[in-house]
């Protein structure tokens, strides 16, 4: 049904796609995983109470958030020229997309983090824990099947994304389905994106998924 | 060991609310190698007494000693060093549940920076004192409620302390695995001459174990001694509530409905005989029925050990004239006896 140049087309957008989302994620984690950590450690009666430093992360991020991302990806143009030494195309792409990725999964970091039971905390500084080993034996293993889901969330949610890179001709799945199965009139194209989405999707989270609970020990059988 | 100096702790007021004190005017001494009980129902302020000593919570004001430092005078990383010479265990366990039980044991000892190898050799021991050698590799989740505290025991000597804290250790627990936690935790006070403060709500624990107990209401101590003493001699309201439970000083309500507490043409007096320490074993009412020609009808009785020294009451009935009482009464205050004239008993049929 569908032509061979379609397949490959079809193949090249896949292959952009997951190019997109996991370089984005990958800088996303690196930046995000820090972020939640001190935003979750700096808040009000937390173990590096820090209001003020809170704050002012918490209102970047926020504002990051808040943006629609289509408009953040024409917004920081000149941002992504700086650091991709052009606009368009698939790198280029990359930049909006972890500056989306970043703030993202500070949150869900901080979330996972603030879920790790207090008394785990107190015990350690019983023990003579420094903060930073408390982040780093207990607060970070603890949070490790939160931070797994976030994380796979937050994949989700870059796949869903990379589909408007296409307005700065990012290339990917959405743009092959936009500029094909829409503008060209080709609803098999569009189909087919869109199963094939469908599909990434449900690897992905299954992933996500099975790591999570291979991570988590609180489940086990006795 | 532990010298708490004029303690106070005032939590500041949230929101539009009144300060908290939690803590008023707490003065405690607690010996090298005793199992020093505090006993209080839930907001008296307990728990946040024994979180002082390893000054988990800041005084206010006051002094923390523990093996003769200064608590509130140390640096952070001195309050740290200071903290591995304290272990403690907690209600809920607190164990990490990303870690099989030999890694929750090594916490501590990773947290001072002991190398691996050190590390192997220090923690096998102590899970074969616990008893959970062979769990080693099993994660919390997989074990029940007392071997989680088992667990959190051997975590809290893995640094080889001189104090353990134990915050309400036995309180999720049922009742004949708290009596083996309980038990644990003598046999590792005589065995390794660790002082042990424990709080709890449950007088049983101070019963079983503790050698000396401190009461707490509203943030004070209100009484404190050893178990036996107060046990014996209950002073505070609060603190028979606690005993009385457990040592049944009281009469039987059938009983009661027939005391008057004032004498009564008929009526005969009745008598609350305390017998502690070795008293409790000599044959003095027997000797005084004898000597007196007085009967004494028994109206309840109970003996127990606390502390292994035993203890009893008797409630009875003197059977005879205003005179042969009293002379039994200041006999048994001779032999050392607490006596108690409860009331005078109208006769059944009246």
């Amino acid at each position: 049904m569908l032509s061979p140049q379609i397949i490959d087309l079809l193949i090249k957008g896949l292959i952009d796609t997951l190019h997109m989302v996991a370089v984005s994620g990958a800088i996303g984690t690196l930046i995000g995983l820090p972020l939640g950590v001190l935003l979750a450690v700096t808040g009000r009666g937390e173990l590096l109470q820090n209001l003020v430093f809170n704050r002012i992360i918490g209102a970047v991020v926020n504002m990051t958030r808040s943006t629609p991302f289509i408009i953040l990806v024409v917004a920081i143009i000149p941002f992504t020229r700086l650091v991709a030494g052009t606009s368009i195309g698939t790198s280029a792409a990359i930049v909006p997309l972890t500056v989306a990725a970043a703030p993202f999964i500070a949150r869900v970091v901080e979330n996972a983090i603030r879920e790790v039971d207090r008394g785990l905390i107190e015990a350690a500084q019983a023990m003579g824990a420094t903060p930073f080993q408390i982040v780093r034996k207990v607060l970070l293993p603890e949070a490790l099947p939160a931070i797994a889901m976030g994380l796979t969330l937050s994949a989700v949610s870059l796949i869903g994304y990379s589909a408007m890179v296409g307005a700065v001709g990012g290339g990917g799945l959405g743009d092959l389905g936009i500029r094909y199965g829409y503008q060209r009139f080709l609803p098999e194209v569009m189909l087919a994106v869109v199963v094939v989405l469908i599909v990434l999707v449900q690897v992905v989270q299954s992933t996500g998924d099975w790591i999570a609970r291979r991570v988590n020990k609180r489940n086990l059988k006795v | 060991m532990i010298t708490l100096t004029n303690l106070q702790k005032t939590f500041p007021a949230r929101g539009s609310g009144v300060p908290v004190q939690a803590l008023a005017d707490i003065d405690l001494t607690i010996g090298r190698g005793e199992i020093f009980g505090i006993i209080g129902r839930s907001g008296a302020g307990k728990s946040t007494l024994l979180r002082t000593i390893n000054l988990l919570e800041k005084p206010t004001t006051g002094s923390v000693r523990v093996d003769d430092v200064e608590m509130t005078a140390l640096s952070a990383a001195e309050l740290r060093q200071a903290r591995h010479s304290i272990g403690m265990i907690f209600q809920h366990f607190n164990l990490l549940s990303s870690r099989t039980v030999f890694d929750n044991v090594a916490l501590p000892l990773e947290l001072a920076g002991m190398p691996k190898a050190e590390i192997k050799t220090a923690v096998e021991p102590l899970l074969d004192l616990v008893g959970l050698a062979e769990k080693r590799d099993r994660y919390p989740a997989e074990l029940s409620g007392g071997q989680k505290q088992r667990v959190g025991i051997a975590r809290a000597l893995a640094s080889k302390p001189k104090v353990l804290l134990s915050d309400e250790a036995t309180s999720a627990l049922d009742p004949e695995t708290t009596t083996q936690i309980l038990h644990l935790l003598a046999d590792i006070n005589r065995r390794l001459g660790l002082t042990i403060v424990l709080i709890t709500h449950e007088i049983a624990v101070i019963k079983e174990i503790c050698h000396k107990v401190a009461v707490m209401e509203g943030g004070r101590i209100i009484e404190q001694g050893p178990v036996f003493d107060i046990f014996a001699h209950p002073s505070h309201p609060t603190t028979r509530s606690f005993v009385d439970p457990v040592i049944n000083r009281g009469i039987p309500d059938s009983l009661k409905d027939r005391l008057s507490p004032t004498p009564q043409p008929g009526a005969n007096p009745v008598l609350r005989i305390t017998f502690t320490g070795e008293k409790a074993t000599s044959p003095v009412i027997s000797a005084i029925s004898r000597k007196l020609n007085l009967d004494l009808n028994i109206w309840h009785g109970q003996i127990d050990e606390i502390q292994g020294a035993p203890f009893g009451t008797l409630v009875v009935e003197a059977l005879g004239d205003s005179t042969s009482v009293e002379a039994a009464v200041s006999l048994l205050k001779v032999n050392h006896l607490g006596v108690e004239v409860l009331g005078h008993a109208v006769p059944a049929n009246h």
